[in-house]
Formats: structure tokens, C-alpha cells, sequence
């Protein structure tokens, strides 16, 4: 009896996660469909126009500007994917009604969140991949021939992209109680104040008030430190982050991840879908 | 023993932005349903009808009360592996043709890609979706047309019972007739299926037994000759060149009646008064126009 139960448990968990992938593969077809990878052409169009204005320019400074404005457009394109479909993942099923018969298939509301979410983070990952491989083929035009920076900035790029998984997490989880607009605004400025995540701990020591301190702290040990993936200024500087740094961010953005998922099944959990 | 249980059933939405209300949509319902049969869910609009379904399919949760599909809690959705649901007009992924989207379906309830690819093409074909449509994204869809690939996608998993919402509506005659005709056939085949309709006509001509829903509570159950018995057996007799207060002082008791313009309506409860009735109005030099029973109709049950 308890062996049938474990198979029936093993068996069961091995659908779930099959289901947990179908959703996401169908959330990135939706994604490319509904044309979000086009931003990639607007990219390329910044990046050969940056590259022929350097080639005027060719102060020996063309490679560090190139990976400067490469990866900050494909942080900031990044972004702008994660928060603007992030915050459209659920409303939207829920607005146009689309999760009801998907709900009433066997599928809990855990694994639809987090399918779609899977499925975000493919598209991001399409999305960062094709930047990068731009950047460095950039590199390579301006050099005339092979420069060992088109290898070197690819793990300042995976730094990047866990970042969008962040706030990919964080659109999500607002969405899961608040409008699209207000989910929009509050993500945007989680990734705001999580670039000064450093100033909030010195503000939260020095400042006047306690009750100004206690929230800061709250905010610091609340938000997402986004420093630890901020390295475009070194990269842009041939310097890549160390192993023990990767391996850091990764870590954090995992266990961050998990936390933001957990939370936001949580409440989806419990929601009653008009 | 019965598929759908539902005990006390009762859902309060809440209302307003600043100051909450509570609305009541539904009120203790209970009801059972019984296999292989179709259970007709007939009720105004307004009257709950969507909500239930909602509350079965897990979709919102009650504020009171309990429901049992196929023998366990509705909290356990893995039981949603052997029934199958039309939302209430229905709206699917639009960027995925019908295809596409049966084929998805399919894949949630892991069927093998054969297996997959033949139900949906079978499926497709019998809820009479035109096969030039099939390849086409569902944004181009009509409401009758997502109605049907609505209908198929229910059908995915050759489910033990099918939920329908309003399963007609959006569909033009023929589509009715068709749709008719399909849920037929799912009984048939031994399913069973809970259909909610506000239309009396498309429950009447197909469900085995039906609950009228009010104000969401049921008010009638039963099958549908158990409600038709409950009907009045009364009797409407039109007679004109008699005078109706003298007819009235003969009758008394035994009938009703009242002068309208077309002449003298005599309502009788029992078909056995009819006879004295127009012995009566011979008497009194009346003359007989006709004699028919009272249609109390199901609808007046429910509006
Ligand atoms: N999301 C909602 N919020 C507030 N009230 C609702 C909501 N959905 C339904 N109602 C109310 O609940 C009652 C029952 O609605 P519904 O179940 O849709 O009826 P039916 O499907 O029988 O037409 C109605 O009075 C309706 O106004
Ligand atoms: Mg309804």
C-alpha cells in the first residue's frame, strides 16, 4: 500500500513538472508571437549606429564604450521586457478569462505561476543571448580581427540576465494583487532602490529618526540587492568578476527566486478570479 | 450513487471599492447529481448559475459549504483529470490556432502525440468546426466558433462528466441543433453532463433531470416529468353570450371567472368540474367557445 503511494506520489510529481514546462513553453510562444523579441531589432540598429560613430571616433577607447552602451541597452531592454510581460503574465489570463479552462485541467495555481515565469525567463534568456552574441561580434568588427573581449564580457552578461530574473520575480509577484500600472511602478522602483542597496544599510545606521532607520532597514533586508550584479562599468574595463563572485549571485539569485515564487503562490493561491 | 454532490453550498462576493458589501450569489445550495444522465442547471440570469460551476472548477472559493466530484473534494484538483469544463463564452489563447490549442490541452492532460493529434482532429470534426479554421489563430474567431472549439477542448481528456456553460449560446439555429445533438451523444456514450442554461427550450428537449435555480437557491428539482407534475392540472373555458356575474352567483366556489374582451374566462382547478361548468353555462344561454388546459410552463417556474 505505502509502495503504491509512493509511485502514485513520484509519478505525479514527474507530470507536474512536465506541466510546469508545457506552460512555460507556451508563455515564451506567446512572447514571440505577440513579437516581444522584435526589441532585438531596435538593438542591433543602437549598436551598428554606435559602432560607425566610433569608427569616426577611434580614440582607443571604442571597445570600452561598446560594452558600455552593448550591455546597458540589454540591461535596460531586459528590464523593460520583465516588468512590462512580468506584470501581463497573470493579469492578463485572468483578465480575458483564458486561466479558466487551463485551471480546470489538473494543473494546481503553484505550477501555472511558476510556468509562467519559467517561460519569461526562457525569453529573457533568447532575448540576452542574442544581444551578447551582438556585443561581441561588435568587438570584433571595430578590432578588424579577434578580440578576446568578445569572451571575456559573457559572464558580466549572465550576471545581467539573473538580474532580469529578479525583476521578473518581482513583476510577478506584485501582479498577483495589484493592477498591471501599479505593478509596473512598484517593480521599477524595487529595481531602482536596489542599485543604491548599499546606501539604504548606511542610511539605515546613520539616520536621525528610528523610525526612519528601522525602515531602512526593512527596505535593505526587504529588496533585492541588484549591486551584486551591477559589474557593465568593470567589464566595460576588461576586467570580468571572479569565480567566488558568480558563484555568489547565482546563490543569491536562487534562493531570492524561490522566496518571490513562494510568496506569490501564496496569494495567487487564494485568489478568487472574477 | 451520485457523481456531483454539492452540500450548502454559499458564495458572497464582495462589492464596491471604498466600503465592501457583501452580495450573496449563492445560498446554501445543495443538490445531487447522478451518472450517465444530463442535469439540466436552468435560471434567470443573475441567479448563481455561473457561480457554482466556478466554485466547482476551483476557480473561486466558497464562503460556506462543501462539493464532492466523482467521490473526492473539489480542493483536489487532480480529480480535474476525468472531467472536462465550457467557461461561460468562452475566450482562449489568441495566438494559437484551434489546432494548436487542442493540441496544448491535450498535452496538459499528457496524452501521447498520437493520441493527441487524432482527438483533435476528431474533436475538431465533430463540434463541426469548418476545417479551413483549424490553422487559423482564435483571434480571428467568432463567439460561435470559440464556443465550439470551447466545447472540444472540454472534451480532451474523454472526460467522466462535462461541465457546460450556457453551452448555446452564441450559436446561431443549426449550431444549436448541433450542439444539441452532440451533448446528446455524450450521454450516450455513458458520460455524464451538468449544463447550465437560462434558456428553458435547450434544457427541455434534452435533460434527464433539471434544478431551477433562484436567487440561488434551488427552487424546483427533479426530472422534468416530476416538475410537469407539479404543473397545474387547470382548465381555461372561453364562452361568450352569457352574462358573467350570473354566472359567477352559479359557480361559486367551483371556478374563476373573469370577462375578457374576446368573452367570459372560466378557470377550473380539475379537469372533473368541467362538465358542470358548462352544463351551467348552457342553462344560462351561453355558448362554448373552447375548453383547453392551463399551460403553466417551466419558465414560470423560474422568472
Ligand atoms: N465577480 C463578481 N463580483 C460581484 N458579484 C458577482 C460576481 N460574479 C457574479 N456576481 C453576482 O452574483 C450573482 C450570480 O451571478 P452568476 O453566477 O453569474 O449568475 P448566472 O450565471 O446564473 O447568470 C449575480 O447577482 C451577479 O451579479
Ligand atoms: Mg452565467
Amino acid at each position: 500500500m505505502s509502495n503504491h503511494t509512493s509511485v502514485a506520489t513520484s509519478t505525479s510529481i514527474i507530470g507536474s513538472s512536465t506541466c510546469v514546462l508545457l506552460i512555460a513553453r507556451n508563455a515564451f510562444r506567446e512572447a514571440v508571437r505577440d513579437r516581444v523579441l522584435y526589441n532585438l531589432v531596435l538593438f542591433v540598429l543602437l549598436l551598428t549606429a554606435g559602432a560607425i560613430f566610433l569608427g569616426e571616433l577611434s580614440a582607443g577607447q571604442e571597445t570600452k564604450i561598446i560594452i558600455d552602451l552593448g550591455l546597458s541597452a540589454m540591461l535596460l531592454f531586459g528590464v523593460f521586457i520583465a516588468i512590462f510581460v512580468g506584470v501581463g503574465l497573470v493579469y492578463k489570463e485572468i483578465e480575458r478569462r483564458t486561466l479558466y479552462a487551463i485551471l480546470a485541467k489538473p494543473i494546481g495555481r503553484g505550477q501555472f505561476l511558476l510556468g509562467k515565469y519559467l517561460g519569461l525567463c526562457l525569453t529573457l534568456l533568447v532575448n540576452v543571448i542574442i544581444m551578447g552574441a551582438g556585443v561581441s561580434l561588435a568587438l570584433i568588427y571595430i578590432r578588424r580581427g579577434w578580440d578576446p573581449l568578445a569572451i571575456k564580457i559573457w559572464p558580466a552578461i549572465m550576471l545581467i540576465y539573473f538580474e532580469l530574473m529578479i525583476i521578473t520575480g518581482v513583476a510577478l509577484l506584485f501582479s498577483t494583487f495589484s493592477s498591471p500600472a501599479l505593478s509596473a511602478l512598484l517593480t521599477f522602483f524595487v529595481f531602482v532602490i536596489g542599485h543604491f542597496s548599499a546606501d539604504l544599510k548606511s542610511l539605515s545606521s546613520t539616520s536621525n529618526q528610528v523610525a526612519a532607520r528601522l525602515v531602512f532597514r526593512a527596505l535593505y533586508y526587504l529588496l533585492p540587492n541588484l549591486t551584486t550584479y551591477s559589474v557593465i562599468t568593470p567589464a566595460a574595463h576588461g576586467s570580468s568578476p571572479d569565480m567566488q563572485s558568480i558563484i555568489l549571485a547565482v546563490a543569491y539569485t536562487i534562493v531570492y527566486s524561490i522566496v518571490l515564487l513562494a510568496v506569490a503562490t501564496l496569494i495567487f493561491s487564494r485568489r478568487n478570479f472574477k | 450513487m451520485p457523481v456531483i454532490e454539492i452540500n450548502n453550498l454559499t458564495k458572497d462576493y464582495e462589492v464596491g471599492f471604498w466600503r465592501k458589501q457583501k452580495v450573496r450569489a449563492l445560498d446554501g445550495l445543495s443538490l445531487t447529481v447522478q451518472p450517465h444522465q444530463i442535469f439540466g442547471f436552468l435560471g434567470a440570469n443573475g441567479a448563481g448559475k455561473t457561480t457554482t460551476l466556478k466554485l466547482l472548477m476551483r476557480l473561486i472559493f466558497p464562503t460556506a459549504g462543501s462539493a464532492r466530484i466523482l467521490d473526492r473534494d473539489i480542493s483536489d484538483v487532480s480529480m480535474h483529470a476525468r472531467i472536462g469544463y465550457l467557461p461561460e463564452s468562452p475566450y482562449f489563447y489568441d495566438y494559437l490556432t484551434a489546432r494548436e490549442f487542442l493540441n496544448y490541452c491535450g498535452e496538459l492532460f499528457g496524452l501521447d502525440t498520437s493520441v493527441r493529434n487524432a482527438r483533435t482532429e476528431e474533436l475538431l470534426t465533430r463540434v463541426n468546426l469548418d476545417q479551413k479554421s483549424w490553422d487559423r489563430q482564435l483571434r480571428k474567431f467568432s463567439k460561435g466558433m470559440l464556443q465550439r472549439v470551447g466545447l472540444a477542448q472540454a472534451l480532451v481528456n474523454d472526460p467522466e462528466i462535462v461541465f457546460l456553460d450556457e453551452p448555446m449560446s452564441g450559436l446561431d439555429p443549426v449550431g444549436r441543433r448541433e450542439v444539441r445533438d452532440l451533448i446528446a451523444a455524450l450521454r450516450d456514450e455513458g458520460k455524464t453532463v451538468f449544463m447550465c442554461s437560462h434558456i428553458l427550450s435547450d434544457i427541455e428537449v434534452l435533460c434527464d433531470s433539471v434544478a431551477i435555480l433562484k436567487g440561488g437557491r434551488v427552487a424546483r428539482s427533479g426530472s422534468l416529468e416530476e416538475l410537469r407534475a407539479q404543473e397545474t392540472n387547470a382548465i381555461e373555458i372561453i364562452a361568450t353570450g352569457a352574462d358573467s356575474s350570473a354566472l359567477k352567483q352559479v359557480l361559486s366556489a367551483k371556478a374563476e371567472v373573469t370577462s375578457t374582451p374576446s368573452g367570459i374566462r372560466i378557470e377550473v382547478a380539475d379537469e372533473k368540474d368541467v362538465d358542470s361548468v358548462i352544463a351551467a353555462l348552457r342553462k344560462i344561454g351561453g355558448k362554448l367557445v373552447s375548453v383547453q388546459p392551463v399551460r403553466q410552463s417551466l419558465e414560470d417556474l423560474f422568472v
